[in-house]
């Protein structure tokens, strides 16, 4: 749009504005309307010239000003702003259950109860649930997150820890937010296990902004992403797997110590902090990946299936 | 636009507005200053009529609800009114944090194709006297990309159940395809839009990404010409496997692993959760991963699918 078919609107709004702010100071309506002190001063001294048919000197808009100030003494009519076109009221909608959707942003029953009031002033331009707004996840953990670091607040987490499987709730010190390969995470200090830990953003169940300050221990360093974010220790379980070539993706889900090519798919070892993590993927797949050491760790395995199968015993 | 023309056309609103007789277009040309020709004598009825034609025009693209119609039988001719009730904005007021949601919503637009419409019903927000600002403390906010020139008129077929039919380039493709679509609704997803509904040619529930929709949307029938179904998950059309997950399992859990299986299930009735679910497979690979944690009650076939995988893993063979 430009700056001439603005105009019509904007001389329409105008009246409304001024009559709901009487004695507002000039630099604040142009503000207001995005435009220089010099345009809202044309745009009054052409409204002045407007008014009801027969444009007497009592038909015409009247406008006072005192110093910096303007009140309406005469609206002709022009007492409402126009209402919302059907696409004004789909954009801000749209946006009002986005905010929705995004946790800790606006002020939750504020966002839902102006969102009524904006589909009720559109008057059935927007009447019911037909347009959705879905965000992945990611899209709507996001800005909470990266609010929580620029405010320096804490976090209350609702976490899946895949590597367990296991979903554990927990108070953080939130210290950045990064993506790295597409995925975003937080790194945070985690007050139950008294370290820094780094969230997949898409494995957050649910997040609330505390009013608590976050407080990590002085002088923790965050982790050195240049190799990945998942940095093996030599402390971590060294485990070498016989995958399928359909398990490949494995040798890439942990920076791998070795892989080696078999006939029939590949042997790769890889240091993992969680045994755990090694259990589901062997008793998921179907035989297709195997544990050739530790042997602990395959003979655990092996045992815990049998007893797994052993509750369809007789079925 | 000229200052001339801009003063001609709130003066034919303000006109329009007072009356609740029908003007025709004569009476409208003696009411309203500004029709004359530039040296200021009266126009030509030619030059009178074309001025008048742009100005409705004007009008309508901006929303405003021009009406026609004839005062009585006698008229010879359509006249003009604007009704107020049509015209007005409805009152609406915001507290303060309404006001903020509102404010930071139309922030949420980075590009022009509704940013600027969102602008726009700010500026008529704050004509109705509310407070809505939208200079608010920037931080960080979920972007809406809009930049796709599709969004807005699928939105309004959304919005107003109009199909609508569009080119679309299918991903791998090198030409477009005509799709007529039933659009049940539009989402974002991974910072990109899709518009999914019913596929008129295909018989079929299918979803299109905005960026590959080439040329315009056009409407192809009134608005309400189909009934969208009860229950859509838009997400699911979008992001799902593409699969119908009408089957349902139940498995009991155990203790505090397997939250994979529960972050999956639509139910958890004390520990025994339902699963809806498309794939046999996909499923026993997930609930063979809990091992002991996890049994599945129904149905056989997945009970089967769970043992066999955990038989496998219990041999340790089978590759």
């Amino acid at each position: 749009m430009t700056a001439n078919e603005e105009r019509l609107p904007r001389l329409l709004a105008l009246v409304p504005y001024l009559q709901a702010r009487p004695g507002i100071r000039v630099a604040e309506a142009a503000a207001d309307f995005g435009i220089t002190e010099a345009q809202l001063r044309r745009d009054l001294q052409l409204l002045w010239l407007c008014g009801l048919p027969g444009h007497g000197p009592g038909d015409l808009i009247d406008l006072s000003f005192e110093g910096e100030t303007i009140s309406v003494i005469f609206d002709a009519g022009m007492s409402r702003p126009l209402r919302l076109t059907s696409e004004e009221a789909l954009a801000l909608v749209v946006a009002l259950r986005t905010l929705a959707e995004t946790p800790g942003l606006a002020d939750s029953d504020a966002v839902h109860s102006a969102l009524a009031k904006v589909e009720t002033a559109a008057g059935g331009a927007v009447d019911d649930g037909t347009v959705t707004v879905a965000l992945d996840k990611t899209t709507r953990l996001l800005p909470v997150l990266q609010r929580a670091v620029s405010e320096k607040r804490a976090l209350d987490l609702r976490y899946h820890t895949a590597a367990r499987d296991e979903i554990s709730e927990r108070i953080v010190d939130p210290l950045r937010v990064f993506e790295l390969d597409g995925r975003a995470y937080l790194e945070a200090w985690c007050r139950s296990a008294e370290g820094v830990r780094i969230f997949r953003v898409d494995r957050i169940d649910n997040v609330e902004l505390l009013d608590e300050a976050s407080a990590p221990p002085a002088g923790i360093e965050l982790r050195d992403l240049a190799e990945g974010v998942y940095q093996p220790a030599p402390e971590h379980l060294l485990a070498v797997l016989r995958v399928s070539e359909a398990y490949a993706w494995v040798a890439d889900y942990y920076p791998p110590e070795e892989v080696v090519e078999l006939a029939e798919g590949l042997q790769v070892s890889l240091r993992v902090s969680e045994p755990a993590w090694v259990r589901s993927l062997v008793l998921g797949s179907g035989g297709q990946v195997e544990v050739l050491s530790p042997g602990w760790l395959a003979d655990s395995i092996r045992s815990d299936a049998a007893a797994a199968i052993l509750a369809y015993a007789g079925k | 636009m000229a200052a001339r023309r801009a003063e001609r056309l709130v003066n034919l609103v303000i006109c329009l507005l007072s009356t609740r007789q029908y003007l025709t277009a004569e009476r409208i040309r003696d009411a309203v200053p500004g029709y004359e020709s530039a040296d200021g004598r009266k126009a030509t009825d030619e030059a009178f009529k074309r001025m008048f034609e742009r100005d409705k025009a004007e009008l309508r693209d901006l929303g405003i609800p021009l009406e026609t119609g004839r005062n009585s039988h006698f008229d010879a001719e359509d006249g003009y009114r604007i009704k107020r009730g049509d015209y007005e904005l409805p009152p609406i007021e915001f507290n303060a944090a309404e006001a903020a949601a509102v404010g930071l919503a139309a922030r949420l637009w980075q590009s022009a194709t509704l940013g600027e419409p969102a602008r726009a019903a700010l500026m008529k927000l704050r004509a109705a006297g509310t407070d809505v600002q939208d200079d608010a403390s920037p931080g960080a906010v979920p972007y809406l990309d809009a930049s796709d020139p599709s969004l807005p008129a699928l939105l309004e077929a959304a919005q107003t159940a109009r199909p609508v039919t569009f080119e679309y380039v299918k991903s791998g493709a090198g030409t477009a395809q005509v799709r007529t679509i039933e659009p049940w609704g539009v989402l974002s997803w991974r910072k990109r839009w899709y518009v999914a509904g019913l596929d008129r040619d295909r018989g079929e529930p299918r979803s299109f990404r905005l960026s590959r929709i080439t040329g315009p949307v056009k409407f192809v029938g009134v608005a309400g010409a189909f009934d969208r179904p009860e229950k859509v998950d838009l997400l699911e059309m979008v992001a799902g496997s593409g699969q119908t997950r009408d089957r349902v399992a139940h498995v009991r859990v155990t203790g505090p692993g397997a939250a994979s299986l529960r972050r999956i299930a639509e139910t958890d009735d004390d520990g025994v959760l339902a699963i809806a679910f498309a794939e046999v497979q996909w499923l026993a690979r997930q609930i063979a991963s809990a091992g002991s944690t996890a049994v599945v009650l129904d149905p056989p076939d997945l009970i089967d699918a769970v043992v066999g995988r955990l038989r496998a893993a219990a041999a340790g063979v089978g590759v």
